[in-house]
């Protein structure tokens, strides 16, 4: 962008004329930009993607620039409802609205955007406000006929006449509506007439609605690719003309509590086209019931059963009729070491197996499994606790192309046994090493996976600077790097990484005690990073955090609880830099009323946590929250309740704010060596 | 031995009178299972013992009939019983049954058997009174003395089922006969069924046995007997059934069965059984032979009062099914698919609804039309209580029955009541609140966008107005009104107008010192060049 800002210069403001072709040189002086064609412009603004703020500044060049940008924009992502008309007429063409980000969507609001848009809009997203109803709803629906998506996600309050009102969208193909609670059968049955071309529906959590409504779906929306019907107490009685439906790919029933065997036994006719399964915590349903499900489903080509029944042999059995089968997510379930042989045998084609927090998974179940699978490229094994270095041995020799390997908590393997993940599995872009042994040898061995992406070493107290600095410099491409209660690394092997790894996007050096302002520093090298959480490093100061703040300008998450050399001088260029920054968390820093009244300026905040800041009054706290227009969430300590006038909280509860009260005392910083007993003792 | 073939003649009175007692245990005793074993077992319960009663009491019968005044003991003729009596003593049992599926408790124990003494005390003195008054005059009307009789004998009967479900309830092979469950859960497995009758019928005779001191029968006669009631029994009740769609399932070969069929008159005449001697109609048979008590003594013999066409049962005989006589219709017998209908209600109730006028209105709603009498007495039972509604305007009372309309007309939809609709618009914790805060907001963004300096005062105006709205009494504090958050277009100098309007509002309005608020306005003068993030 910083070209196009020196090209403002020359370029002569074209007033009253948007169309750029014409090259009218009148005499002033002579603009490249005016040769270029609107379809070429178009493309490079395409290109600009990364950072939101490019596009602004592209429209900022001129006027003729600020008339193509808002030709071209299609994607719009306000921060507040209030100016959307305003908005809505500098950009005609928009056919995606995003208002999430918005604490308050009322019926104005949608009835503004209905009449602006018309027939232009495709999509448009509701799903993080509850504040509008059925009359802004049917605004939308009648004017934008061309409406393909809504999402209406948490709008806990919508009833049942909203619903209906949806149903006037009649060419929705994809509808959300999660956490919708007072929708009933009625509601659901509505949309099912209405809205005929349905072809994604989710209805999760939706507890009103029952067995009535999602067979009218399944009878009226022939279409349906994907229905997510997950916590509804649905029963036998819908699931035979739910996979009657001819082209259902993926169907999610998670935590169907009425679904059991017998349900699943009367299912005969077979659905071909289902693809997708997703059976989680459905606590009646046994190896019997899959049976019945998997022998006429047979297309699958993914099942998750997490936390669901014992995975033995029968059940192993079960998944043999699957031959398309290639993800098994078993995530929390008993599993036996025949069962999971058995898999193994069966299933030669897996390219995706979890089996994370399964009781019961061994070296001999694993080894078992891992004799015949070759081709197995996702695999999570986080806390099986009872695996030693014979299962990482065996599959690290036999799935060799692995790319992502979870084992956080694999507290059995011995330090050895990570030189083998690094010496065979070189294709590994995702590795989660949290709470393991593995030490400074191990990370020079898998400093050899060159394509690591996300790489989690949290608790792992064996290693130093000295590992780290082989993957600083091997694994360029490194984009997410954990190093939660890492205490034996020091600046110097943050060096290493930040010199190494520019591309860095998330950074986690909290507990992370050695770590001075020199880290933050370097890290402010890394353009890329948006996620910071240094938390309880005492050595960081507003020096380190002002360096951040100038360099990484996508940052949107940013952790500083118990930096407590972070005082105000800190906030003041995070708030004129950091204009992305959505989510931060202040707890026990050195912060106080003006600091805090600083970060107003920002103005996508939307998630403030602030428990146990010395500096901060109540008066400084209510100018801040009432200052911060986009807050949704805000996280205070008990004791301002009472301080703070009744009215204010109401107020900003209107206006689209949550807050969550915390009872905590202040707590001392402990040893993480002792922390970490303390959290095994838990565990115990 | 089939009771069908029994000498004793009363057999087919008992036959009638069991259906509905079923019926009534079937209520009472537990679920809606058809014929679960455990119901099963609940009436094999009561009737062996009654037949066996029936079998050895044959010759006090004859007895008591010739002197029916007398003050009989216990073993009393059970036959006797009319319908009422019987109905009444079904639900007693009922009840006791309904204990039992709890634990003995003997206190109920005793409240029984108090229950049982007041009622033998109470009998003792209907028959003093009887006594007495026969002495005084002889020769009085047959009707009144068969009143008497009946009444008697209902007491008994009801006394003795009683003495017999409280003295079995102390039985400890009775109970997990009680508890319904477990037989009922042997009943669904179907296989096993009849195996586990027999098991239970066992335990459960032996019980009766010991309850009535009636023990010279083996039990295993007494299990084919209860079979072959069951049957029996079964299908009567399904004959009951007056739903003309009944045998919609049934599927009998043409030609397997007997057709006939009824002349429109016939169909349509109140009565169809006519007193051959007075000419009084009646519209059951029962009723009639009731009737014929009265023209004399020849018409109360067992024989006279039996079911007519029962007699002939032992004989193979061709099944009777109806056709509608209205031509073109698909009960009729010319009809292509003709499909009978099974009993002579079914046939008028058909004929009636398909080809008769809706001549019974609902008093109620004034808009249905039945021409069964009994159609509109169920209606008006839930006239008004539809509340599930379609756009068609068709209301159901249950939501199934709506949702099943909705499958399959196309482009009907659920209606979703008035009141509700009307709900939504007013947010249930906000009220009005929603509207102020609304119409604030639309001022604000007004003043924002057009001019910035002239409206300061309507907006001062604006947070009186609204003091009592905790949205509106801050909303002026939005200092952000100045700057379009993300849509800045040009940078515009909005410190003054930021500032005056801090100044105005955090102090003004409710009295915060802002710390540093002159650094805070910087910021968002800072702010206008804020981003608009996709």
């Amino acid at each position: 962008m910083k070209k196009a800002k020196q090209f403002q210069f020359q370029v002569q403001p074209l007033i009253n004329n948007n169309n750029n072709n014409n090259n009218n040189n009148n005499g002033l002086s002579f603009s490249y930009f005016d040769l270029l064609s609107e379809e070429i412009v178009f493309t490079i603004l395409d290109l600009l993607t990364q950072n939101p703020l490019d596009k602004k500044s592209f429209s900022l060049v001129c006027k003729n620039f600020y008339f193509l940008e808002s030709k071209h924009r299609r994607i719009l992502k306000p921060l507040r409802s209030e100016y959307l008309p305003k908005v809505l007429t500098r950009y005609p063409h928009v056919t995606h609205m995003d208002l999430t980000l918005c604490p308050r969507v009322t019926d104005a609001t949608l009835t503004n955007i209905a009449s602006a848009c018309n027939s232009n809009l495709v999509s448009i997203d509701l799903s993080m406000s509850k504040f509008f109803t059925g009359v802004g709803l049917l605004n939308l629906a009648v004017k934008c006929e061309n409406l393909v998506e809504l999402d209406l996600s948490n709008a806990t309050e919508l009833k049942d006449s909203a619903a209906a009102m949806v149903a006037e969208a009649r060419n929705l193909e994809r509808l959300w509506m999660r956490r919708c609670k007072m929708v009933t059968d009625m509601g659901v049955g509505c949309i099912a007439v209405g809205c005929r071309k349905l072809k994604l529906l989710s209805l999760k959590w939706c507890v009103g609605v029952g067995d009535l409504g999602v067979g009218l779906i399944a009878v009226k929306c022939k279409d349906i690719r994907s229905l997510d019907l997950s916590y509804l107490p649905i029963s036998d009685k819908c699931l035979p003309s739910i996979l009657n439906l001819q082209y259902l790919e993926d169907l999610a029933l998670v935590g169907c509590f009425s679904i059991d065997d017998n349900s699943l036994a009367v299912l005969k006719n077979g659905c071909k086209s289902l693809k997708k399964l997703d059976m989680s915590s459905c606590e009646k349903i046994t190896h019997i019931g899959l049976s019945s499900v998997f022998s006429c489903t047979i297309c699958l080509e993914q099942v998750t059963l997490a936390n669901g029944c014992s995975v033995n042999l029968d059940l192993a059995d079960s998944l043999n009729k699957l031959s398309k089968l290639q993800s098994i997510k078993l995530d929390g379930c008993p599993v036996t070491c025949a069962g999971l042989g058995a898999i193994g045998d069966w299933c030669v084609s897996l390219k995706e197996l979890s089996l994370s927090k399964c009781s019961g998974v061994t070296d001999e179940g694993l080894t078992y499994l891992f004799t015949k699978q070759k081709d197995l490229r996702i695999l999570d094994i986080t806390c099986c606790r009872k695996i030693t270095d014979v299962s990482i041995s065996h599959i690290t020799s036999s799935c060799t192309d692995l790319s992502s390997l979870k084992m956080e908590s694999c507290t059995l393997v011995p330090r050895e046994a990570f030189i083998l993940i690094g010496q065979r599995c070189h294709s590994l872009e995702e590795l989660d090493l949290t709470d393991n042994e593995i030490d400074d040898e191990g990370l020079k061995s898998i400093s050899k996976c060159s394509k690591l992406s996300s790489l989690k070493l949290g608790l792992c107290l064996n290693i130093t600077d000295e590992g780290l600095a082989h993957i600083g410099m091997s694994c360029v491409g490194l984009k997410e790097l954990d190093l939660y209660r890492c205490t034996g690394i020091t600046d110097s092997g943050i060096l290493a990484i930040a010199g190494g790894c520019l591309g860095l996007e998330m950074i986690n050096i909290a507990y992370c005690k050695e770590i001075t302002d020199n880290s933050l520093l370097l890290f402010s090298k890394c353009a890329q990073l948006n996620t910071i959480e240094c938390r309880g490093c005492p050595h960081i100061t507003s020096l380190g955090l002002a360096a951040i703040a100038a360099g990484c300008k996508q940052l949107t998450k940013l952790d500083i609880k118990k930096c407590y050399k972070i005082d105000d001088a800190g906030m003041i260029p995070l708030a004129y830099f950091s204009q992305n920054l959505k989510q931060i968390n202040l707890s026990y820093s050195s912060v106080t009323d003006v600091g805090l009244l600083s970060l107003a300026s920002i103005s996508c905040l939307q998630t403030l946590t602030i428990l146990h800041l010395k500096g901060l009054t109540p008066s400084g706290l209510a100018a801040t929250l009432l200052a911060c227009r986009g807050l949704t969430k805000v996280k205070l300590h008990a004791s301002f309740k009472s301080l703070l006038p009744q009215a204010i909280f109401e107020h900003l509860e209107a206006r689209g704010c949550l807050f969550q009260w915390r009872e905590k005392v202040f707590e001392a910083e402990l040893d993480p060596k002792c922390w970490k007993q303390q959290l095994e003792d838990m565990m115990q | 031995m089939d009771h069908k073939e029994m000498p004793c003649p009363t057999a087919d009175t008992w036959g009638k009178s069991f259906p509905s007692g079923n019926e009534l245990l079937k209520n009472i005793s537990s679920d809606d299972t058809p014929l679960t074993s455990s119901q099963r077992s609940q009436q094999k319960w009561e009737d062996p013992s009654m037949l066996d009663y029936n079998a050895r009491i044959e010759p006090p019968f004859q007895d008591f009939k010739q002197r029916s005044e007398t003050q009989s003991s216990l073993p009393c003729n059970p036959n006797n019983h009319n319908k009422v009596t019987d109905e009444e003593d079904v639900q007693m049992n009922g009840t006791i049954q309904t204990e039992k599926i709890q634990d003995w408790d003997p206190r109920a124990m005793l409240n029984n058997l108090t229950f049982l003494e007041q009622k033998i005390h109470q009998l003792q003195d209907l028959v003093h009174l009887i006594v007495g008054r026969r002495s005084q005059a002889l020769g009085r009307p047959d009707e009144l003395v068969a009143q008497q009789k009946q009444l008697i004998t209902a007491d008994l009967t009801s006394i003795i089922v009683q003495l017999i479900s409280t003295a079995g309830s102390l039985l400890p092979s009775v109970k997990p006969l009680s508890g319904t469950t477990p037989t009922g859960q042997l009943g669904q497995l179907g296989g096993l069924f009849l195996p586990s009758t027999v098991g239970l019928n066992g335990s459960v005779q032996l019980q009766n046995n010991s309850g009535s001191k009636v023990s010279d029968q083996s039990n295993q006669m007494d299990i084919t007997v209860n079979c072959g009631n069951e049957q029996n029994y079964n299908m009567e009740e399904h004959e009951s059934k007056d739903d003309e769609d009944a045998d919609e399932g049934e599927n009998l070969p043409p030609g397997s069965y007997e057709i006939l069929q009824l002349e429109k008159e016939e169909i349509l005449a109140p009565h169809t059984h006519f007193c051959t001697i007075c000419g009084k109609g009646f519209k059951r048979d029962a009723n009639l032979r009731m009737h014929m008590r009265g023209h004399g003594d020849e018409y109360k013999t067992p024989a006279a009062l039996a079911k007519p066409n029962k007699e002939a049962t032992s004989e193979p005989m061709l099944i009777k099914r109806y056709s509608c006589p209205y031509a073109g219709c698909k009960r009729n017998k010319e009809h292509k698919k003709f499909q009978p209908l099974k009993t002579i209600l079914c046939v008028k109730n058909h004929y009636k609804r398909t080809h008769c006028d809706k001549s019974y209105t609902c008093s109620r709603c004034n808009t249905k039309k039945f021409s069964v009498i009994a159609d509109l007495k169920t209606h008006e039972k839930h006239c008004g209580k539809d509340k599930w509604l379609c756009s068609c305007g068709t209301t159901f009372s249950r939501k199934d029955k709506l949702f099943g309309h909705i499958a399959l007309f196309q482009g009907h939809t659920p209606a979703i009541p008035l009141e509700e609709t009307k709900g939504p618009n007013v947010p249930p914790d906000r009220g009005e609140g929603n509207e102020a805060i609304n119409k604030v907001r639309s001022i604000n963004f007004n003043f924002g966008s057009n001019a910035p300096n002239g409206n300061e005062v309507q907006n001062t105006a604006d947070v009186k107005g609204n003091i009592e709205d905790p949205t509106g009494y801050f909303s002026p504090l939005n200092f952000d009104t100045w700057n379009f958050g993300g849509f800045h277009e040009f940078p515009r100098p909005p410190y003054e107008d930021s500032e005056s309007s801090l100044s105005f509002l955090i102090p003004g309005s409710c009295n915060y010192t802002v710390p540093g608020s002159c650094n805070f306005t910087q910021k968002t003068g800072a702010e206008s060049s804020s981003n608009n993030p996709e």
